[in-house]
Parts: C-alpha cells; structure tokens; sequence
C-alpha cells in the first residue's frame, strides 16, 4: 500500500480516473524511495550495532505492545464517507452476493422505477471490464467502475475515491455494487447505511448456513429470481429459516428483476431508508437551530 | 482471499511502528482474531509469509490469539460462548439463539530486534 493515500494495489483502477494513474506513478516512485529510506535506516541501525555489543549479555530483544485494529485504516475511509453521505443526504447500500445472483439486473430493474422520483447513481466493483456500469449508463443514470484487479472485494478507499468522481447529487440513492464474493467483502466497511445481500433462487437455500458472516453482517436479504420459482425445487421459507437463524434481525424480500414481482416492496423499502436519512438530518439541523434561537432570547 | 490484504495491512503497520520505535526486524507478531471475524487463520499465516518475504518482517513467528464469540439465547435468555453461529443453547437447547462479538482483528504486540 501507498503510504500517501493508501491505494492497494496497481491493479486499482477506477474509470475515468486518468490523474489518479498519475498520482499511482508518483506513488509508486514514492514507494521506490521508501525503500531506500529503510535501507538507509538500516545503515543507521547497524551504526548502533557496536555499542550494542559492548552490553554482550544483554539481549537486544523488546515487546512493543500495538493493540491496534487491522482494519484501522479501512474503518477511517469508511467514516469519511459515511459523514459526506451524512452531509449531502444520501442513502448508500452495499449490495453483496455471489457472482451471478443478479443483482446488476436487479439494480437496471430498480433505476428504471426509482429514477422519475429520486436521483441515483451507481458505483460497480468487479476485478475487470466496465460491463456493468455500461449497462447502468445505458439506463440514463451516472455510474463508475471500480476494477479491484486482483482484489476480491472494494474498500472504503476505493469507494471514496469513486464517490469524488462520481459527485452523487444531494438527497440521492447510492447502490454500490460489491465484487460478487460471498466471502470477503463482508469484512470491509464502505460507510454504507445497510449492506444488502442478494441471493437468487437458483442457489441453494443453505447458503446462509454455508456464508454465515455476510448474512450476519447484512440488514436486508433480497430473494431474487422468484419468478424461477415454479421450474425449481427450492424451498424458501428454509432459505428465509436459514437466513434468521444466522441473523434473526435481517428482512427478507422476495423479488423478481424480471417480472418485477415484489417490487413495491423493495422500493417501499429505499423509499423509507432514504427517508429515514433525511429526517435525521433535518432533526439535527433543527436542533441546532433551536439552540442557536434560545441564545437569541 | 481478503486475508492478503490484511497482510498487507498489517505489514503496513509495522513498517509505521518501525518509523517510531527503530528497530532491525521483527521477531514475532501477536494478533488476536476473533472467530466471527471473517478471516482465516490459516490464510492469515500463508499471507503473512507471502507479504513479508524480503522485508525486516520476513521469518517472523505469528502468534495468533483466538477470540471466542458470544450467543444469546432468545428463549432462556442465557448467554454463552461460542465459535459457532448455529450452537444450540446448552441450556435449553433452542436455536433461536443471536450470536455477537468473537470479530476481533488486532496486532496486540511485537517482539523486535
């Protein structure tokens, strides 16, 4: 990692972020020059050696004590974007799952029903290709891609970054759609509001059982593809069993991108997130302005 | 294969804490990882070794302290310690059971040279 701001991995590369492979470069020559930093601090250290050795029986072996979270500096990005979503108002959801769940379609689906009413806006991961966000522009909405490269899962630096250049508008609704791995991404906080696992019905209803740390770090799970249901053998109320058992708090919507079954739900349902956002916005705004009234008086 | 990246991380960390506290390698690293953190120990060792080939941390022995979860019981209200999201209560046996905690990922301390 580079140590000015972090970026992971050369791999990275986030669409329409020409500066930003500049700013990789320098980074890199940066990282060169780290290198050389340490061996000089290395030189510097074997300078100490002799006076070491005038002490022959003491050993030169110490415990420094860290205490100090791995997922520190992920958390810091995470924190940073969640108060600039705080600030502007907007409802950001993380939607985890395994590649192929659907959940690009899901989103095309979603977009084409919200976006008469709210402004949204997409951020893709995927470790390469551009697909996806294509086929959310061709919806008429603003999205970026975030290619991990090796990555399998983004982080909250990445979505930061992304955010800067996507400038989602006030008051919006923010999909972010995770790198399909059931696995990693549930460890990494992007500042979001919920992370939305999708799972379709084509998978097996063990699938909570099987990827417990997702389900329990998701508030909602979505059922997606019910309209398959008829041709399957797969027992939902196992899955949504399944699924509480892990997390008894998740909520369970059954959909269809296709037919757009279940679809007043899902979209009831980002209608009061997104209102739910803004009413604690305004409630801290009022109570600022109530305080700053009483010293009038 | 997040667990990478955490090496990363953690490798991250190190170099930091060498920029203060000067010092030639590390000897040893302890971490604690909780069991509902996500990680892999195994991955975690693999990773590690991965990372800190041909830097001051290579050969580094990693300690890892385990971190046990918790799990409420919705129908006796007991609590009890776990590493299993679908342990039944011991008490009663339900399953309705809320697990939390056991999601530690910290460096606790260095052994250095």
């Amino acid at each position: 990692m580079c140590n000015t701001c972090g970026c992971a991995s050369g791999n990275l590369k986030i669409e329409g972020d020409e500066h930003h492979h500049h700013h990789h470069d320098h980074d890199h020559d940066h990282e060169h020059e780290h290198d050389h930093h340490h061996e000089h601090n290395h030189d510097i250290d074997y300078n100490k050696l002799p006076a070491r050795n005038h002490n022959p029986g003491m050993s030169q072996a110490r415990m420094i004590e860290i205490e100090e979270n791995i997922l520190a500096k992920n958390d810091a990005y995470a924190a940073q974007n969640r108060e600039l979503f705080k600030a502007k108002g907007i409802l950001a959801l993380n939607l985890v799952s395994s590649p192929g769940s659907g959940k690009t379609s899901l989103l095309v689906e979603t977009i084409k029903a919200l976006q008469e009413k709210f402004q949204v806006s997409v951020i893709e991961g995927d470790q390469q290709t551009t697909n996806d966000a294509d086929r959310i522009r061709e919806t008429g909405v603003k999205a970026i891609q975030v290619n991990t490269g090796k990555g399998c899962h983004l982080d909250g630096h990445m979505v930061g970054h992304a955010v800067e250049h996507l400038t989602p508008e006030d008051g919006s609704i923010l999909f972010i759609e995770n790198v399909g791995n059931l696995v990693c991404p549930a460890a990494f906080d992007l500042g979001e509001a919920a992370k939305i696992a999708v799972l379709s019905v084509t998978e097996g209803e063990d699938k909570p059982l099987k990827y417990p740390d997702m389900f329990a770090a998701s508030k909602i799970m979505i059922l997606n593809k019910i309209d398959l249901l008829p041709h399957l053998d797969f027992d939902v109320d196992a899955c949504i069993n399944n699924a509480k058992r892990i997390n008894p708090e998740i909520k369970v919507i059954q959909v269809s991108a296709k037919t757009r079954e279940g679809f007043d739900e899902w979209l009831g349902l980002l209608e009061s997130l997104r209102g739910q956002i803004i009413t604690e916005i305004l409630a801290e705004q009022e109570e600022k302005l109530n305080k700053f009234k009483n010293l009038l008086k | 294969m997040h667990e990478m990246a955490i090496c990363e991380g953690i490798l991250q960390s190190l170099e930091n804490i060498r920029a203060k506290e000067n010092f030639d390698k590390v000897k040893i690293v302890r971490l604690e990882i909780g069991c509902f953190s996500g990680v892999e120990t195994d991955a975690v060792h693999f990773s590690f070794d991965a990372v800190t080939r041909g830097t001051f941390a290579e050969n580094a022995t990693l300690e890892i302290i385990h971190q046990n979860g918790k799990a409420y019981c919705m129908d006796c209200a007991n609590v009890f310690e776990t590493t299993n999201r679908l342990e039944p209560c011991p008490r009663c046996n339900g399953i309705n059971t809320m697990t939390y905690g056991g999601d530690a990922l910290k460096i606790k301390d260095l052994e250095v040279v």
